[in-house]
């Protein structure tokens, strides 16, 4: 099948780092006295590519063919020894690129006004953050992935460590060290790999049988890398102090992509290159899940901080993701999938609902806020939309990921299902506790009484994420006619493997 | 009276291939689509275009949109019962389709769900219209209109469904609305906890629920009832593994589904939140709390009928937790004093007696309780409504007495109520208000199964707990509409003074509908035509109910009404045998015990009123352990809420900040920072360069580990 536009692909990806390089030229050729004009142009040129991206993303996806499991978009340049320039989508990647490029102009929105400092800078740090997460997805390439996917920390760590709040350096040398700890691991894997099997190309390792004996260091060193980025109980602990101190956007992109590479490195690496080893440690990933689930939602419910509480939250929910993945089946990978795009729209709309109210009282205390419903009526919606949601209720999109991984998750142990389902009833508590003490009851705090309700440009943001999540708990196809190809093949080879 | 048809249902297990119509395919299935899409057409106008458009205009759509549904549903239910209509399904739109784990957005048009039909939407629309009168002085109409209307789109989703996805839907989407509307009046602390504790308690259920559904999934391969009824007799016998343990494979799965029915509908051990979900606007306890959506795990087991049949394990649990709950709820309402717990906790009651119906075979008969239920019970809350609208904002009966002259048409309709769900009726005649016929015949079916030990133990559940329900039940007449008039002085005191020997100042005391409404000074008085008529029509159904319907739902005509959508096993011939019970005393007893529950609280409450009031003042062990509710809340509160706390606060403060972060990223970090901050004020460098030099370090060791593996 031949693309409509050539070089789709590469186009999508680099398009906003083309926005970027726009940005930085008119920045020197501006003089010094231009800085409210250079913000503006910023603000806009950033708009209007991650729009752009959005538009072609959306014109790839049209042209996507759902009955091929295989890659599509294809583009093959070799590069330099095994290392070569190899781009494709399957029906697992080309959502998360859409789902990125989906969120980016939101973040973008969401930073109009709340971002006051160095603005160029801060547009530049996003579009590359684009390009590079993007990248993420499309490369087909070992090498080019992990290129992408270690760059990706590089804005991601500037966003926090320069437009972040007090503690942020801490926060940002907490992430910075836990991360680049896990990808040095998986780098060395890589290279192993390189030597063995003498590509770098994706599928062509895919097909490639490693030695039963070395599958789980190899399986190891990559799940190290995820494992964080996901992140699984118990290196999570550098994900609450990250958003606490991250800008809203800055939160927004963390928890609605970022921790996506994590499970999506699991289905494209683990699961399908490292089968034996896959089903060796399925048990210790099981484990560490529902702890996951049932020990954060726990923590969650102790704090006192609106934004910790839903970093916690957000560990909570990816460990349906890797429970459902590493269950191996059907319904637990599709549910998994479906998780990850469904938690991206969710915990992105959660935090941009913290980030409505941090804009306007700068402070992220659950104390300091109660009734805020009388006073807010459109947020309140907005907020109760998004908080049951996470919850999982039905007709949301959350419930979908939910109930398949945890079905999936059933018949690989049902004990596993057991105690992540009780996951259901804490989410309920702390998201519903939360709501509670920041929307309901008596307007105590008079400060609450000095700004109005969603402006236009916040309800321009939230009503595409209602969209999204009413339109995906509804008809959830949306995501599964896409994803059911490429998933079935994953989980039918692993299955004929580990089974043979 | 009854035929031989009842023992042929056991052969027709397989039912006939049903018709599966799309929404605008025929007359019929467009009907059914508006009946249950209408409620939400009118929610999300009054939700979202409430405040524009006003108050008035989003009642009248709302309800008028309920009336149409109402109508719908109504001729749906005659034509499926008289008109001779066969059940079909319309499917909408495709749900889920992975792997056999099949759903679609459908409406199941059977026995079971058009009876649901008209249950819901008649309570549904008369509430609705009732509460133009009870909400008149509230400022957010537009939300309680489009909460209710919500709702009532919820629940007919829920008992349209045709396979577990879209009841699970349902199931929390009433949750939700649930939720909602006891939080209505969210600024009231009470009423937002209230509405939490409701929403988890059920989610204590959906834990079951989805656990069973799964249970359910990887024995059958299939989550849609049509293709799951038929399996199921083939699937005897067969074990199933479950958390270690072997289990009977349906026995199982029905029992996990029954956890979800026991959150649902409020049942011993899950039903602390019933109560204090009064904290919501009354005309939502009448609908919600009382006639229609605690009743949905009474449904769910009666639409499930073909696998409890073939779950005798899990039917004996039904048969006793009912039985349970029936004499437990009981027990705590003859020593409440708020009206509407009162009546809340007889609402826990009359659901035990539908389930233990359903654990002794007797779903015809749990569906045609339910079915009763719902019109003397709304009728009963929408009564008390009217009293506390009446006695602006009162809900304690202490304070209340001689309101008959003030609220003549409330107490009139109320006592109707009440002799509807005491079941008074003259046996082995066809005379008898609602509750006779489908209560008497619960307590008989239980007797038919009188040689099993949970058939005994329902029966003997069964008719003490008729003895408590007619005892409070004309306690609560009494208390508010006769003797003296304690709101004269009490009034305009607004502190709960000690009136028995317990201080009301408790909780419980303050669970008052706060409505926005203000005159201490005037006397009580009888509320508006649009509350009362709806008022007229449930009593109508009270009393008229049981004698119309019961030759269809548990008499001669059963099996040709109920169809294929309830099944009983082979050995079932509950309904038969009830019809055949030769003691005469069984038959007898139950009006026996309405008629001394009723001198009881006729001699307590009336002849001699100090006497309970001294019982009270004694504070004796038992009267205390009654009226603490049997210290649920309390040790739910010490063991459940404490432990999740003290686990939350280990977790966080202990395992992550103590343990991780110090054996992780502080150690390496807060020496590297130190060092980084003096490096920052000397304008060398930069964290990164830190960053970089580990990563080196880092590199270098597993080169050197990687060198050593090969």
């Amino acid at each position: 099948m031949t693309p409509a536009i050539p070089n789709l692909l590469s186009i999508v990806t680099f398009a906003p780092l083309f926005g970027a390089l726009v940005i930085t030229v008119l920045r020197f050729m501006a003089r010094k006295d231009d800085e409210a004009i250079i913000a503006k142009n910023a603000k806009w040129i950033s708009l209007w590519t991650t729009l752009i991206t959005l538009a072609l993303s959306v014109v790839m996806l049209a042209g996507f063919n759902r009955a091929d499991p295989g890659y599509q978009f294809e583009e093959h340049y070799s590069w330099f020894g095994p290392v070569s320039y190899h781009m494709g989508v399957d029906g697992i990647s080309i959502l998360f690129v859409v789902l990125t490029a989906f969120l980016m102009p939101l973040c973008i929105l969401a930073s109009w006004e709340s971002i006051k400092e160095r603005i160029s800078e801060y547009m530049i740090a996003f579009l590359l953050l684009e390009t590079l997460v993007i990248g993420v997805f499309t490369s087909l390439d070992m090498f080019l992935f992990y290129i992408f996917f270690e760059g990706g920390l590089v804005p991601m760590f500037l966003i926090i460590g320069i437009w972040g709040g007090k503690d942020r350096i801490y926060a940002s040398y907490k992430f910075f060290l836990y991360t680049l700890l896990g990808s040095v691991l998986m780098l060395a894997a890589m290279l192993y790999m390189v030597n063995v099997a003498g590509t770098a190309d994706i599928p062509l390792l895919t097909k490639f049988a490693f030695a039963r004996e070395v599958q789980p260091f190899l399986w190891f060193a990559f799940f190290a890398s995820f494992a964080v980025k996901m992140p699984m109980w118990p290196v999570h602990t550098w994900l609450p102090d990250a958003h606490v101190q991250a800008p809203t956007a800055g939160s927004v992109m963390l928890a609605g992509i970022l921790l996506k590479l994590g499970g999506y490195g699991f289905i494209r690496f683990n699961l399908p290159m490292f089968p034996y080893a896959s089903e060796m440690f399925a048990p210790l990933v099981m484990a560490l899940s529902v702890i996951a689930i049932v020990v954060t939602s726990l923590i969650a419910f102790r704090q006192t901080d609106i934004k910790k509480l839903i970093a916690y939250s957000s560990v909570a929910h990816m460990g349906f993701v890797t429970m459902g993945i590493f269950a191996g089946n059907k319904l637990g990978v599709e549910g998994a999938v479906f998780q990850m795009i469904s938690h991206g729209v969710i915990s992105g709309a959660l935090f941009l609902c913290v980030g409505v109210v941090y804009d306007r009282w700068h402070t992220r205390e659950i104390a300091f806020y109660g009734g805020v419903t009388k006073l807010m009526p459109h947020y309140a919606f907005v907020f109760l939309l998004f908080t049951m949601a996470n919850v999982g209720l039905p007709g949301t999109s959350g419930f979908i990921g939910e109930i398949t991984s945890l079905t999936g998750a059933y018949k690989w142990g049902t004990w596993v299902a057991f105690v992540a389902t009780s996951g259901v009833i804490f989410s309920a508590v702390y998201a519903l506790t939360l709501f509670k003490r920041v929307m309901f009851g008596e307007v105590v705090n008079d400060e609450l009484k000095k700004y109005p309700d969603l402006s236009l440009r916040e309800i321009i943001i939230f009503t595409p994420l209602i969209i999204g999540t009413i339109a995906l708990g509804i008809y959830p196809a949306f995501v599964f006619n896409i994803t059911t190809a490429s998933v079935d093949q994953v989980v039918a080879t692993y299955q004929a493997i580990i089974g043979g | 009276m009854l035929t031989a048809h009842v023992a042929e249902t056991a052969h027709s297990l397989a039912p006939a291939a049903q018709a599966v119509l799309s929404p605008l395919s025929s007359g019929m299935a467009t009907l059914v689509t508006l009946c249950v899409f209408a409620p939400i057409v009118g929610a999300a106008i009054a939700g979202f275009f409430g405040r524009r458009i006003g108050n008035i205009p989003s009642q009248f759509i709302t309800t008028g949109l309920l009336f149409v549904a109402c109508a719908c549903g109504w001729y749906t239910f005659i034509q499926h019962t008289w008109g001779g209509m066969a059940d079909f399904t319309v499917q909408i739109l495709p749900f889920i389709n992975i792997d056999g784990f099949k759903s679609a957005w459908s409406i199941r048009i059977d026995a079971l769900s058009s009876t649901m039909l008209i249950v819901v939407t008649s309570v549904s629309s008369l509430v609705h219209l009732y509460s133009w009168g009870y909400m008149a002085e509230d400022p957010s109409r537009p939300r309680f209109f489009s909460y209710l209307s919500l709702f009532t789109f919820a629940m007919l989703m829920l008992v349209t469904a045709a396979d577990f996805m879209q009841l699970f839907f349902g199931w929390e989407g009433v949750g939700l609305a649930s939720y909602l509307l006891i939080g209505f009046w969210f600024h009231k602390d009470s009423a937002s906890s209230a509405a939490i504790k409701a929403f988890v308690v059920n989610r204590v259920g959906d834990f079951g629920f989805a656990l069973g559904i799964m249970t359910v999934y990887w024995q059958f391969g299939t989550i849609n009832f049509h293709e799951f009824f038929p399996m199921i007799a083939s699937h005897q016998g067969q074990t199933w593994e479950f958390l270690g343990q072997t289990f009977s494979g349906l026995d199982l799965a029905a029992f996990l589904l029954f956890i979800g029915a026991m959150g649902k509908s409020a049942q011993f051990f899950l039903h602390t939140w019933l109560p204090d979900a009064m904290e919501g606007p009354t005309p939502v306890s009448a609908l919600i709390h009382a006639a229609t959506m605690v009743t949905a795990g009474v449904y769910m087991v009666c639409l499930l009928s073909p696998l409890f049949e073939y779950a005798p394990v899990a039917k004996m649990i039904v048969a006793y937790v009912g039985a349970i709950t029936a004499i437990f709820a009981a027990s705590i309402g003859f020593t409440q004093n708020d009206i509407k717990r009162v009546i809340a906790y007889s609402t826990c009651s009359q659901l035990g007696y539908m389930f233990f119906a359903a654990g002794v075979g007797a779903y015809q008969a749990a569906m045609f309780h339910l079915f009763t239920h719902a019109f003397f019970k709304a009728l009963l809350f929408l009564g008390a409504g009217s009293v506390i609208h009446g006695m602006h904002h009162e809900q304690d009966m202490r304070k209340m007495g001689g309101l008959w002259k003030y609220l003549p048409v409330t107490y009139a309709v109320m006592t109707i109520g009440t002799i509807a769900i005491t079941g008074l009726g003259i046996p082995f005649t066809e005379i008898g208000f609602a509750g006779f016929f489908s209560k008497d015949a619960i307590i008989e079916a239980a007797w038919t199964q009188h040689n099993t030990p949970q058939g005994m133990f329902a029966f003997i559940m069964g008719i003490s707990a008729a003895l408590l329900t007619s005892f409070y039940s004309w306690r609560l007449v009494a208390m508010t509409f006769h003797g003296k008039k304690h709101w004269e002085h009490a009034h305009d005191d607004h502190h709960h003074e000690v009136i028995d020997g317990h201080d009301a100042a408790e909780p419980d005391a303050h669970a008052h509908d706060d409505h926005g409404h203000h005159g201490h000074d005037h006397k009580p008085h009888e509320s508006p035509w649009v509350m009362l008529t709806p008022l007229v029509v449930l009593a109508f159904g009270a009393v008229f109910a049981g004698v119309i319907f019961a030759p269809y739902f548990i008499g001669e005509k059963a099996h040709e009404f109920w169809g294929h959508a309830i099944f009983t096993g082979p050995h079932n011939e509950v309904l038969h045998e009830m019809h055949h019970i030769t003691e005469t005393w069984v038959k007898l007893l139950p009006l026996a015990v309405t008629l001394l529950g009723m001198a009881l609280a006729w001699y307590y409450y009336i002849l001699r009123p100090n006497l309970p009031k001294k019982m009270a003042a004694n504070d004796g062990p038992v009267y205390n352990f009654l009226y603490h509710k049997w210290y649920f809340d309390e040790i739910y509160q010490a063991t459940f809420v404490r432990l999740t706390k003290i686990l939350g606060d280990f977790f966080w403060k202990v395992l992550d900040i103590k343990i991780i972060d110090n054996l992780g990223p502080n150690g390496a970090a807060w020496s590297a920072l130190k060092s980084a901050k003096n490096l920052v004020k000397t304008q060398t460098g930069y964290v990164y360069h830190y960053a970089f030099a580990m990563f080196l370090g880092v590199v270098g060791l597993l080169t050197y580990v990687f060198w050593m593996v090969r």
